[in-house]
């Protein structure tokens, strides 16, 4: 029997150190595997048995001689039994492309990762021009995962037509927004997959260097990146003549430092560079003009991830999941009061109502959900009249929403939502860059102006007030830093208004809410 | 002051092994910063003339970024995630809890040198929330009581060191 014990962030949290050396204080040396993304299971025991791998969780170290026994006997008698892992409804219904191999091996084992098909699409690539390469990427239909959505294959198109003694491969691991982990979960449950995904995009336009621009509150990700890329380096799927076929592709994880700003793609290469995380103005594009002055490619760590699963299945197959212009899967986060937050990998089209529904089963608290925030401290709130919204990009952003990265955080009735408005101006203040006056003096006003409809302060004309300032802040603002702040405060006030004091049509108020706030 | 000069003198070396790296100051001061515990002013010039930027450049990049500290903190270092998924199971009582029992606010340290506090913005443990870290671990689902468990797990590890 192979015992497995995840070395994920939220596992350690969770205490899976701890049960991993209960399981060696009983002789047994568990495989520290990444997580398979089921949150709420974590620490999530599995054993490879005869009849296949079964799961327990959430174990503790006081439950692992109990858990032995039944081992012994009747595993299912054990009350955190779970059955086996892959039969699990949560992950079963699951459409897994990009994290296929999440939590089924140790993530730096190489020949763990060639066995479940790595590298494949390595090796097709090193037989490709790089114009084949980029065809194969438009053709999947693939789209920034970052949040932005744009075309990959068009961006790698234009680095690719660009002339440049040298170009650059950046990965966007600055994965900064509230309820989203999915670069997280990747990176350490699968970052050979990165790695190779980073490779074929060098081979595809012609890049020799790249560079992970990893966030410095992603302390488990660092380590285990850096030694996939020791160990990449040392199996010669990196570096100089990779696999004897004369291509060239080193890479090295940066750490950023604390900066939110730094997750928008020209604030992340002037940090790469060394200097203040500033916002660049574009035009010029980083695809022409980017690290150090030179073509470069930024995408998504999901992004790059998923171009060696294209590469290797086809575009074809990439592109047969999903539905109109959003194509592939979505690796949806589900966080914040939920039941059941993890990971879910899912064709694009599923509703936000069936995510924290059937997979998240509602609260935490188990209080009535009152609004979802989707797409990070950008993003709007939407309230229930929304919840049927498809998710997809299209979607979303007719309604003046946005997927972004994927993330969902779920908001109890205990909410005030005056008080998230507030803080969605704050989280701008704390975070601007500081470049344009938009973002940088908008968001210091806005606090206090919300501050002044909270105190009841000459309220309807300081609404006013706070409604052009988020015109200024969304038409004005270099980037969506300051230009998307104002998302999560209107839909607060449009959806929520009895948490800003608003009255009804006969002039009483709606409910003398926002006391909580402060 | 004598300690200050020979933390200088560390830094000469740390210089040498990244003015050639191509936008190494963000390395460089993650290096300083990990050897000494923060970055100190007395640097700013030797890293300036080092990497061939001006003081003003330097100074600069170590005032745009949270992690960079430029005087010692706390032998142990904090962080509360403030972020909307912890807001959403009850951070904000969390951070009050916190500042209240250590008796300090965000980016001040305990009277004994022990705990630094800080906030962070996301620690993308937002399915087990709410998260805070402590120096590289990473806790989930810490309410208060959690969190004094964990403040006196750090007392007693200081005790047991000295």
């Amino acid at each position: 029997m192979t015992f497995y014990i995840p070395q994920d962030t939220t596992a350690l949290a969770l205490g899976a150190d701890s049960v991993a050396s209960a399981l060696q204080a009983a002789g047994i040396e568990p495989v520290r595997n990444g997580s398979r993304g089921m949150f709420w299971l974590e620490p999530l025991l599995e054993v490879a048995t005869d009849t296949g791998r079964i799961g327990f969780g959430p174990v503790t170290a006081n439950d692992i001689p109990r858990i032995l026994d039944a081992l012994e006997a009747d595993a299912s008698s054990h009350d955190l039994y779970l059955g086996p892992v892959e039969e699990i409804e949560y992950l079963a219904k699951q459409q897994r492309l990009t994290f296929a191999r999440a939590g089924q091996g140790d993530p730096l084992c190489l020949d763990n990762y060639q066995a479940l098909n790595g590298f494949k699409g390595l090796s097709k690539a090193l037989g490709m021009s790089g114009q084949q390469i980029v065809d194969q990427v438009k053709d999947s239909g693939l789209r920034g995962r970052g949040g932005a959505a744009f075309p990959a294959g068009i961006k790698w198109q234009t680095v690719l037509d660009t002339r440049g003694d040298q170009k650059y491969i950046v990965c966007n691991a600055d994965e900064g927004d509230s309820g989203t982990f999915a670069d997280r979960v990747l990176m350490e449950a699968d970052p050979y997959q990165l790695i190779e995904g980073m490779v074929i995009a060098g081979l595809a336009v012609g890049a020799t260097q790249g560079y992970i621009y990893l966030r410095s509150e992603y302390p488990v990700a660092h380590r285990l990146l850096n030694i996939a890329i020791d160990r990449a380096t040392a199996a010669n799927f990196l570096g100089d003549n990779i696999q004897g076929s004369g291509k060239t592709f080193h890479l090295e994880v940066r750490l950023g430092a604390g900066a939110y700003i730094c997750g928008e793609e020209t604030a992340l290469l002037e940090s790469l560079e060394g200097k203040r995380g500033m916002v660049r103005a574009k035009p010029p594009l980083p695809a022409i003009e980017g690290l150090f002055g030179k073509p470069t490619v930024v995408n998504n760590v999901l992004t790059l991830a998923a171009i060696s699963s294209i590469l290797e299945q086809g575009a074809a197959a990439y592109q047969n999941f999903g539905l109109g212009r959003s194509r592939g899967t979505l690796a949806i986060q589900l966080a914040g009061n939920i039941k059941r937050g993890g990971l879910i990998e899912l064709a694009f089209g599923v509703t936000l109502r069936e995510v924290v529904e059937d997979y998240g089963q509602g609260t935490h608290s188990g209080r009535p959900i009152r609004a979802i925030q989707v797409g990070g401290p950008l993003g709007a709130f939407m309230p229930e009249s929304q919840w049927d919204t498809p998710m997809d990009y299209e979607a979303f952003a007719a309604i003046k929403a946005m997927i972004g990265h994927g993330g969902i955080v779920v908001f109890d009735d205990t909410a005030d939502m005056a008080a998230q408005a507030r803080f969605a101006m704050e989280f701008c203040v704390v975070e601007s860059c500081g470049k344009c006056t938009p973002c940088r003096i908008g968001s210091v006003r806005g606090v206090e102006v919300i501050d002044r409809i909270v105190a009841n302060e000459n309220r309807d004309n300081n609404l006013i007030l706070l409604h052009d300032l988020c015109d200024t802040m969304e038409f004005g603002s270099l980037c969506a830093m300051g230009g998307m702040t104002p998302y999560p405060v209107r839909s607060a006030i449009k959806y929520f208004p009895e948490d800003f004091l608003l009255q009804d049509a006969e002039g009483s108020l709606l409910q003398a809410a926002g006391q909580g706030y402060k | 002051m004598n300690s200050t000069l020979e933390k200088t003198t560390d830094i000469s070396g740390l210089i040498a092994k990244y003015k050639d790296l191509p936008g190494g100051l963000l390395p460089l001061l993650h290096a300083i910063q990990t050897e000494i515990g923060y970055v100190p002013d007395s640097a700013v010039p030797t890293i300036a003339t080092g990497l061939n930027l001006s003081r003003a450049e330097v100074h600069g990049v170590i005032s745009f970024y949270h992690d960079f500290k430029t005087h010692p903190i706390g032998r142990n270092t904090v962080q509360i995630c403030r972020a909307e998924a912890c807001q959403a199971m009850g951070s904000r009582t969390l951070e009050a809890h916190a500042k209240q029992t250590l008796g300090i606010n965000y980016g001040e340290t305990t009277a004994d040198g022990n705990i630094n506090l800080e906030p962070v913005y996301c620690l993308g443990n937002c399915a087990c929330s709410p998260s805070i870290r402590i120096n590289d671990d990473i806790y989930a689902r810490v309410d208060t009581e959690r969190f004094d468990d964990l403040m006196t797990g750090l007392l007693i590890e200081e005790g047991a060191s000295k």
